[in-house]
């Protein structure tokens, strides 16, 4: 028995959210007093394959073939899957990415096992039941949820655990394999990916704004307070519906679901359906002018005030702190 | 394309305060309204679209007991062909999907959607598992879809960015905001549901692989700090010294 992550890379570059999930996983084969073993597909190259030891992977798998350059989930399901048996791996751990989602439950029907989407916290594993805490009603409440099958299959949300360096580099050995052409029937014809943007999801601090702003027009303040604190930004529902902004920006339940260190919200009232999308955020900012805002009471720190005449304001002020630090 | 089948969900409103019973072992049903899952509102627009003019038909299926039929029929009077409900109390996503696989082995799509999840258990697995036991391929979220009539190219949504993919039919796709604009029911819509066929078919027997033990709601933030309007550099030295999260 052994445990597996998949370490999933972005044009060959591993991200924080594979660190975090590689620390998860080390943690989970502690716990079984077992040794973790990770798995790499596509164009990465060795050092940086080595260096998943320091997250606590003891021995790296590297798949690397051209067929499997870019990311096919029936294929990257297939190989794994094999991975997993060959490995005798009974808990195989990944990101709660956009590839993971794709993965996840193709790998619980693969290897028969229970799936925990979402996680948000080491399992615990007490008088043979392993439970696992996952986000549920979309960030308005947690699922605990038994993985009662022999294999499991746990994707981590990104942001929820902390990346532990501890070890040092891992065995890097190829794992070869060859997935079956039926599992080529999807053809990649384009990869957009904006390198100079941070992706939300992966977001330690985002800036959002909501109707507050009046109009696209004026997002400029936005974008200027987000680059200078390094964020990703995003926007309420009634902006992306009404195309002020586009629709992977749309934070809440029926958006996308965030949970960085610092959320800041700005002329955004919280309605509910908002408010579930963040409430996993470790702080909370809220600038509106309205004092009656519901989003307050969910907030850490607020400003009641003119997001026009606040925004210029805390845009120098976080430039003079950058210019001290 | 001639035949769409779009796997719907019956969740509570976006609007429900989320609360428990049974020492948080039960999800508190009451005074809840419940409504077709607005992802899947989404797939089920886009569904009618490709087969608009008779090009082809929407069926609908949801796994459930009978107290969701009215959000099957919300389905119909979008404008879904017919629908099909599978007679059980929907456990885990395994079980769920195993049933639905199992309807579509004997009565096969070109085309098979669902919502990305859930907005209940925040599942995104039913369209990959029905990939999986279909052995067809599955895109787990998709912000756009084009057909013809042999393939399809979606857009599927990445950290950063998108990936664009061609796919043969069939296949599985969960869809996201993007792919279509929900659509209303009309009047005649309503009316014509009424008399649209809804199947009720027996679930087969399938042992889930997990089961939600209890659950708990995140834990309540303290009194919101406020910083007088024209400091926003006090605000900037909390969020350093206090917070330390920048």
């Amino acid at each position: 028995m052994s445990v597996l992550i998949y370490a999933e890379n972005a044009a060959g570059k591993f991200k924080k959210s594979t660190f975090e999930a590689v620390s998860y996983a080390k943690a989970i084969a502690a716990q079984n007093n077992t040794n973790l073993i990770a798995i790499s597909i596509g164009d990465v190259a060795n050092d940086e394959l080595a260096a998943l030891g320091k997250y606590g992977a003891e021995k790296v798998l590297n798949v690397s073939n051209d067929k499997l350059k870019n990311f096919v989930n029936q294929a990257y399901a297939s190989v794994i899957a094999e991975a997993a048996k060959a490995n005798g791996a009974d808990i195989v751990v990944l990101s709660n990415s956009f590839s993971g989602r794709g993965l996840a439950p193709r790998l619980g029907v693969k290897l028969q096992a229970g799936v925990a989407d979402g996680a948000v916290a080491l399992p615990e594993q007490n008088g043979g039941k392993f439970t696992v805490k996952k986000t549920a009603f979309s960030g308005k409440a947690f699922a605990v949820v038994e993985l009662t099958s022999a294999n499991k299959v746990i994707a981590l949300t990104p942001n929820s655990y902390k990346v532990v360096e501890d070890g040092s580099a891992a065995k890097v050995e190829d794992f070869n394999i060859e997935a079956k052409a039926s599992d080529f029937k999807e053809m990649i014809k384009d990869i957009v990916r904006s390198t100079d943007k941070i992706s939300l999801p992966d977001a330690e601090i985002v800036v959002s704004a909501g109707r507050g702003m009046k109009g696209p027009e004026n997002w400029g303040m936005i974008e200027e307070l987000a680059d200078l604190l390094g964020a990703a930004t995003a926007c309420s529902k009634p902006v992306s519906d009404a195309g002020w902004r586009p629709h992977e920006e749309h934070v809440g339940q029926t958006g996308i679901a965030v949970s960085p260190n610092l959320y800041i919200a700005i002329g955004i009232s919280g309605a509910i359906q908002h408010l579930a999308g963040v409430s996993s955020s470790k702080v909370i900012v809220v600038i509106n002018k309205d004092a009656e805002a519901p989003f307050f009471k969910v907030a850490d720190f607020g400003i009641v005030g003119d997001a026009f005449e606040v925004l210029p304001k805390l845009i120098a002020a976080v430039k003079e702190y950058k210019a001290s630090a | 394309m001639s035949k769409i089948l779009v796997c719907i969900s019956n969740v509570p409103d976006t609007t429900t305060k989320i609360t428990f019973t049974d020492n948080n072992t039960q999800f508190n049903t009451n005074g809840v309204q419940f409504i077709l899952n607005p992802y899947d509102e989404i797939a089920l627009a886009r569904a009618i679209e490709l087969t608009d003019g008779g090009k082809g038909s929407v069926t609908v299926i949801n796994v459930g007991e009978a107290n969701t039929d009215a959000t099957i029929r919300k389905a119909l009077a979008i404008g879904a062909t017919d629908a099909v409900r599978i007679n059980a109390k929907p456990q885990d996503a395994w079980y769920v999907a195993y049933q639905i696989a199992e309807y579509v082995k004997a009565n096969p799509f070109d085309l098979i959607l669902t919502g990305r999840e859930s907005i209940d258990y925040n599942g995104s697995k039913v369209a990959g598992m029905l990939g999986e036991l279909l052995d067809i391929p599955s895109v787990s979220i998709i912000k756009k879809l084009d057909a013809t009539d042999s393939e399809a190219t979606v857009e599927r949504e990445i950290e950063g960015g998108k990936e664009v993919l061609t796919i043969p039919f069939p296949f599985v796709a969960g869809c996201a905001e993007g792919v279509a604009e929900p659509k209303i029911p009309n009047m005649r819509g309503i009316m014509s549901a009424r008399t649209k066929p809804l199947t009720v078919v027996e679930a087969v027997d399938v042992q889930t692989l997990s089961q939600i033990i209890s659950y708990e709601t995140p834990a309540p933030r303290g009194q919101v700090n406020l910083v007088p309007a024209d400091d926003a550099a006090k605000l900037v030295d909390l969020l350093h010294t206090q917070a330390r999260v920048i």
